[in-house]
């Protein structure tokens, strides 16, 4: 028996085509908004990743420093380096903001890190593609790839210029937005950093306070002011475990003996990907659960129409004796070939589109496999509507009168 | 083998039911031998297309009785299993517009009741292409049915009504949409393979120029039909 549907196909093969491509456009769609989720997780495993710790110790009870805003004194990681299991332990600090190179300026997130640090040092970026590590107290910027900075580049955080020295890649923040890093105490600075006449302001209310501002007590008054002007706080403090050690052994350590929340690497990507990023999967997920139902409305629109063209054709094939189901099949390889067609398409759409998109797309194969069944499957139940229309069709349609 | 040829007695078909139930055909009684071509003519609204339905297996006659060569198919319901397969062996037909399948080249279109009864293939366009050298369209074989003129695509109709060989075939204005030369050639062409192949063929027509051709007519007014013989002339 020849194929019904691939002769109509062949036949009408250009009507096929641009339907398909229309439909693979919206499956192209479908496909990148996946990957845009898919980015996200992985933007969020990179930052992980790249920090190079094993533990991440945070202001108590905060889901710091990613998720929520956390506080530590800087002084602390020395009491945590001497912990058993402990092999590095080295502050940060996480400033997102706008980052200004000549006119122009980026969205980043700026890394305060130890500088001169040794290599593998948590916080410091692992590697490098171009230029050196920052070694200098001060002024000194590694940058990465997507902030669009050159080496030699001057770059300005708040009131303070910056030499480009490194290049790294794929250093993002879990929002994707790319990362600067600059020396701890620059990068403190800039968190707490007020204009002057902000700090004019502030030095003379303490200065008319006379309880701080004392006769005779002179050094009250300096240290207050001092204490006022400078940050020695970091966001989180990132330890590197000694081979073998235990993460969650040294984590319940940390928090018994220095009462400060310690996340393992497991349950800060359950911080990043449960709650940082769930409320944008889940918009991403009606997406794509918006562009199903309207793929599956095109197809099951196109399908019928294409049909309903050949109600008197179908009438014919059922009056010399066409069995129902070799109708049903044919309108369903039908659809079957135009899902094959649409997915072709938006693969290949999504494939060369997906470097254009502004943040990170990751196209997995699996989620392809998985698109490709789902196409299937809304391609097949989109057909069930015309194939009901077709095997109500009367035979005697094909007669006249 | 069973003879050919059709039967009708007393059938009769009822639309709706009650006040409103309107009788279509009121006890038609008819008959066509094997290799004859008979005339069923009658003005709009006689019954003709209900008759046609009927005979086809397309639509439940509501009395009667008909009888396709020696075996009953009608009487009180219908006595076969399957119409679909009763339609696709043994009733052949040939509409007012050819309706050829349009994605199907020539000789798929007349292979395609064989392929649907079973026949492999080869062996079903083998068929089709002796039709077609027969109706003398072997050279568009591989046409497709909108490169065809409107006399051709009705001979292909008519190959494919006949390539299943069945006993009976419906012709339901074969000829309206050709000029006097062309459905006078169809009508040749129905005689001949009636003749060739012992087929009953009952042709439905307005066309006053064919009337003539038909050795036996049946008319068709209120659900009734009234035998009379046909002035029988040639095709010329």
């Amino acid at each position: 028996m020849i194929s019904l549907a691939g002769r109509d196909i062949l036949h009408a093969w250009g009507k096929f085509v641009f339907t398909g491509v229309g439909l693979g456009l919206l499956i192209g769609v479908t496909l990148v908004m996946a990957g845009v989720y898919r980015g996200m997780v992985d933007d969020g495993k990179a930052l992980l990743d790249n920090s190079g710790a094993d533990l991440w110790v945070v202001q108590q009870d905060t889901l710091g420093p990613y998720a929520e805003s956390s506080s530590l004194k800087d002084d602390l990681y020395r009491t945590i380096l001497a912990m058993p299991g402990v092999a590095r332990a080295a502050n940060v600090t996480y400033l997102t903001m706008q980052v200004r190179q000549g006119e122009r300026d980026v969205r980043a997130m700026v890394v305060g890190a130890a500088a001169g640090a040794p290599a593998g040092t948590p916080g410091t970026p692992p590697y490098l593609v171009a230029g050196r590590q920052f070694t200098r107290g001060h002024y000194e910027a590694v940058a990465d790839m997507a902030t669009g900075f050159k080496l030699g580049d001057t770059i300005r955080i708040r009131r303070n210029q910056y030499t480009v020295v490194g290049l790294t890649r794929r250093m993002v923040s879990s929002s994707g937005d790319p990362m600067v890093f600059i020396p701890l105490k620059d990068a403190q600075e800039a968190q707490f950093l007020k204009d002057n006449d902000a700090i004019w302001q502030s030095r003379r209310r303490t200065e008319a306070n006379p309880a701080i501002n004392r006769p005779g007590a002179s050094g009250v008054l300096d240290a207050v002011l001092a204490s006022q002007s400078s940050n020695n706080f970091v966001n989180a403090i990132l330890v590197r475990l000694e081979p073998g050690a235990d993460p969650d052994e040294v984590a319940r350590t940390i928090y018994r003996w220095k009462r400060l929340t310690v996340y393992t690497r497991a349950q800060m990507e359950d911080i990043l990907v449960g709650k940082l990023i769930a409320t944008s999967a889940r918009q991403i997920g009606m997406f794509l659960v918006i562009l199903a139902v309207v793929s599956a409305a095109i197809v099951a629109f196109i399908i019928y129409t294409l049909t309903m063209d050949k109600i008197r054709e179908i009438a014919v094939l059922k009056l010399i004796g066409t069995r129902n189901r070799t109708i049903a099949a044919m309108i369903m390889q039908q659809a079957l070939a135009l899902g094959a067609i649409g997915f072709a398409v938006g693969k290949i759409t999504a494939t060369f589109a997906a470097p254009l998109f502004p943040k990170y797309v990751l196209l997995v194969p699996q989620d392809s496999i998985a698109g490709f069944f789902a196409v299937m499957a809304i391609c097949a139940l989109a057909s069930v509507v015309a194939i009901r229309m077709a095997l109500r069709v009367d035979p005697a349609e094909a007669i006249g009168g | 083998m069973a003879t050919k040829g059709i039967r009708i007695e007393g059938l009769r078909k009822r639309y709706g039911s009650g006040d409103t139930a309107v009788d279509a055909l009121k006890g038609v009684d008819m008959h066509v031998e094997p290799g004859e071509v008979v005339g069923l003519i009658g003005p709009s609204g006689s019954g003709k297309s209900t008759l046609l339905k009927s005979l086809g297996a397309v639509i439940d006659p509501t009395a009667g009785r008909m009888t396709l060569g020696d075996e009953v198919i009608y009487e009180q319901g219908w006595k076969v299993p399957d119409l679909r397969a009763l339609r696709r062996d043994r009733i052949g037909f040939v509409f007012q517009a050819p309706y050829l399948i349009p994605f199907l080249d020539v000789t798929d279109n007349v292979a395609l009741p064989p392929m649907l009864a079973g026949l492999p293939n080869t062996e079903a366009r083998k068929r089709a292409q002796d039709l077609l050298t027969a109706l003398d369209v072997r050279h568009r074989a591989q046409a497709m049915p909108s490169q065809l003129s409107g006399g051709e695509q009705q001979r292909v109709a008519i190959a494919r009504g006949l390539v299943n060989r069945p006993p009976v075939i419906l012709a339901d204005e074969p000829t309206a949409p050709l000029d006097s030369q062309r459905a006078m050639a169809v009508i040749r062409i129905l005689n001949d393979m009636a003749r060739k192949y012992e087929t009953a063929i009952i042709v439905v027509t307005h066309d006053e120029k064919i009337i003539p051709t038909f050795k036996r007519i049946y008319h068709i007014r209120d659900g009734v039909t009234h035998e009379e013989a046909g002035e029988g002339r040639g095709f010329e």
